[in-house]
């Protein structure tokens, strides 16, 4: 057993985050926010350029063919950064989508387009409000009708992978039976869309139980990033309690803060050490896929809670305002919160993945 | 990364498996009974001795003096192998290999070695531990036990004081003991270590009544308890080192590897609802259940990180205190939730169901979890400090000679 990441993939990490920090420091985020930026487009393009974006995707379809934890370590990064990027939507749902269920000619089609960041796709799945996986939409005789919102990233996309019923259809969202409508969106960094689809032309992605494997497979990438932005967190809280001086003696001399800082870093510590275990079993053990992904998952989203909340409540007043940079991720966080199914969805598929379950639907 | 073994690491576990399924079952504990304490304790020298006559006692322990000399990644495999029979291990053999072994071995003499590292090994010498005081517990370096050597020629130390929490030290041989030699120095230097005979005359245990009911730990009073020089460990002015030694043992030695949360998803999923459902249908239930596991998980995999960085050469240093700190949380919370699933009859139930018994039991000790081998606050202290690089917190008696504390 080696249950650590290797040199590479630190070395990986160091050269993403290294990067990151260069191009998108905090300022750079308000800039996009006022601007209201759809999305940081340079950077995407430059993630594009470097083939992070291609890293699990096979290399034949222009991919570098790297692990799902590589992956990840990528995906962390991104989540410390509070990166404006289409990341989940293109790479972890859509082109997982293709990947795992698309014919040799839509892999063909759409993989190296998306692994060099030339093309973003979106991924829809909610109808409203309620569970993540919709039930109005149809799909039948290559014709998708029905609303899916709220579709991230879907205003930069050119097309969208879209689930309906138990069954994935591939759309272009450049056609008159697609409309789009823009959405206020609460993580101002991730703009949400509105899709109506009046009879689109769409294209079957096919393949048996696709969607609960695309289903945890992104879910291991999606706790990635959410354990590096529980990291950021955590380190942005700690060292501003650190300079905080307070009743004549620095903040994090307090109990109080040490304690609350001490139980934000347990918490994220099992979080990570499940994000490994998901995506190691992603990468080399399908079997301990379903159980990992939904503990990983879990265990991030109570991660990341705690240290976006936690992280704000130490910085006080300041922490409240725009100038301070703990609201990026106490938005993002509920983001990740309910993305691809929120705790309750998880917990249910955690329970039905241990031995004795009685196979109730997940 | 890989969490499957290596082939060297199949090849030791397959080893152990064999050894284990030849000779474990002979030594299991009967299901569902209680063993009286005399005999349990019985039964583990006898398996510590099957263990050492098969060359499975002190995997880590270095080859010179008498162990294996493997890497820790073994000792996890064996005790993964182990745990899959009922066998008589518990504080009166593990406190022998786990913390009397490591501190003879670091801070002992060649003699001490000889005498005792083989005979704990075999379980012919079977140990309990003299360190907490009714006033020093977290704060053990305030610790007042007193040892005063004679001025008779002998070289003896003449010990006075009173210990709590010592775990089976009315069926154990010898104590691992720490004392205050030394009272014009601040707290942490006056302190020595012994090794004490408990059958020494002036050592009295009596059990302490718990609230579980139980009397597995003891208040010992130690009164003109005369200990001969040769049983110092280490020098004089040491004992806070070798503590810290001991310490180190427990904890990396604490967390198994049973789920400790699928037995209570088990019960719920046995608990009916009043209609077709069971508890486990109870959504408040779910999530509450489904996170206790997933958090265990997330330990489980957190401890292979930390055996990797051990193997590695590293030291975990206060990430260890993690593991501990979250699992007697958690085993606090899912238990009294899993009483509340079960309705008024967690309260008492019909005799015939042998599952509530053990839940009452569990709620009541976990507590204890939250206590021993470092308090929750004292843990999360530590990662602030250690793992986040807080301040320390003020220690006003730190510099203060011991007998000018108020």
């Amino acid at each position: 057993m080696d249950f650590d990441i290797s040199d590479e993939q630190k070395m990986l990490a160091e050269q993403v985050r290294g990067l990151l920090a260069e191009r998108t420091p905090f300022d750079h985020l308000r800039k996009l926010i006022d601007d209201e930026a759809e999305w940081d487009e340079p950077l995407w393009r430059e993630l594009g350029e470097m083939g992070f974006l291609g890293a699990n995707i096979p290399e034949e379809f222009g991919g570098l063919g790297m692990g799902d934890l590589d992956l990840g370590i990528i995906a962390q990064e991104l989540g410390r950064a509070n990166a404006a990027v289409p990341f989940t939507s293109s790479i972890v749902l859509a082109a997982d989508a293709i990947r795992l269920a698309g014919s040799s000619e839509q892999k063909q089609q759409w993989l190296p387009r998306l692994a060099s960041g030339g093309v973003v796709a979106c991924f829809a799945s909610a109808e409203g409000p309620g569970p993540i996986l919709g039930t109005s939409v149809s799909f039948s005789g290559g014709k998708l009708a029905g609303t899916k919102q709220p579709v991230a990233d879907a205003g930069i996309a050119k097309i969208a992978v879209v689930q309906a019923g138990e069954g994935l259809a591939l759309v272009q969202l450049d056609q008159p039976q697609v409309t789009l409508t823009k959405l206020d969106s609460f993580d101002q960094l991730r703009p949400h869309y509105r899709i109506d689809f009046d009879n689109a032309v769409a294209e079957p992605l096919g393949g048996d139980n696709v969607l609960s494997t695309l289903l945890d497979r992104a879910a291991v990438q999606i706790v990635f990033e959410a354990v590096g932005a529980s990291e950021a967190c955590l380190e942005m809280g700690r060292n501003y309690v650190m300079e905080r001086q307070m009743f004549g003696r620095s903040l994090a001399s307090y109990q109080a803060i040490k304690h609350k800082l001490a139980d934000v870093a347990v918490t994220i510590e099992l979080a990570k050490s499940n994000a490994y275990f998901a995506g190691w079993a992603a990468e080399a053990s399908p079997d301990d896929l379903a159980a990992g992904a939904a503990a990983a998952r879990l265990t991030a989203i109570k991660a990341f809670e705690l240290a976006a909340r936690e992280n704000l409540q130490v910085h006080g007043g300041i922490g409240y305002t725009f100038e301070a940079n703990c609201h990026f991720y106490y938005r993002r966080e509920r983001m990740l919160a309910v993305i691809v199914g929120n705790r309750g969805f998880w917990a249910d598929r955690l329970l039905n993945a241990q031995p004795g379950a009685q196979g109730k639907a997940a | 990364m890989d969490f499957k073994d290596s082939p060297a690491e199949a090849e030791f576990r397959g080893e152990a498996k064999a050894w284990l399924a030849a000779h474990a079952p002979a030594h299991e504990l009967p299901g569902g009974a209680t063993l009286p304490e005399v005999e349990e304790a019985e039964r583990g020298r006898a398996w510590m001795r099957e263990l050492f006559n098969g060359g499975w006692s002190g995997l880590t322990f270095p080859k010179e003096l008498g162990g294996r000399g493997l890497s820790g990644i073994e000792t996890v495999i064996f005790s993964e192998e182990e745990g899959k029979y009922r066998l008589p291990k518990g504080p009166f053999t593990t406190i022998g290999t786990g913390m009397a072994l490591p501190v003879i071995a670091k801070h002992g003499n060649d003699e001490q070695r000889t005498r005792f590292i083989e005979s704990t090994l075999k379980g012919d010498t079977t140990w309990c531990q003299l360190f907490s005081e009714p006033a020093a517990g977290s704060d053990l370096a305030a610790l007042r036990t007193k040892a005063v050597q004679t001025d008779d020629g002998s070289g003896d130390w003449i010990v006075n004081g009173q210990k709590v929490w010592s775990s089976w030290a009315h069926l154990t041989d010898w104590g691992i003991l720490v004392v205050r030699t030394d009272t014009k120095v601040p707290k942490h230097k006056g302190l020595t270590f012994f090794v004490v005979d408990m059958k020494t005359p002036g050592i009295e245990t009596r059990p302490i009544r718990q609230i579980s009911g139980m009397s597995e730990f003891n208040e010992t009073f130690l009164t003109d308890v005369r200990i001969p020089d040769v049983n110092r460990i280490g020098a004089q002015g040491e004992g806070w080192a070798c503590c810290m030694t001991v310490l180190m043992g427990e904890r990396l030695g604490s967390g198994g590897n049973r789920s400790e949360i699928e037995p209570l998803i088990d019960l719920a999923r046995r608990t009916p609802r009043g209609d077709d459902s069971n508890m486990l249908d109870d959504s408040a239930v779910r999530l509450s259940l489904a996170d206790a596991l997933a958090e265990e998980q997330g330990a489980r995999y957190f401890q292979a990180r930390l055996r990797t960085m051990v193997s590695k050469g590293e030291n975990p240093g206060a990430l260890a205190g993690m593991v501990k700190l979250a699992y007697a949380a958690r085993q606090q919370r899912a238990l009294g939730l899993t009483m509340e699933s079960r309705g008024l009859d967690a309260i008492a139930a019909d005799p015939a169901d042998g599952s509530t018994p053990h839940l009452q039991y569990d709620y009541i000790y976990s507590t204890v979890m939250r206590i021993a081998g470092g308090a929750d606050e004292v843990l999360r202290n530590q990662i602030a400090e250690r793992v986040l690089g807080m301040p320390g917190e003020v220690r006003m008696d730190k510099d203060v000679p011991f007998d000018q504390l108020s």
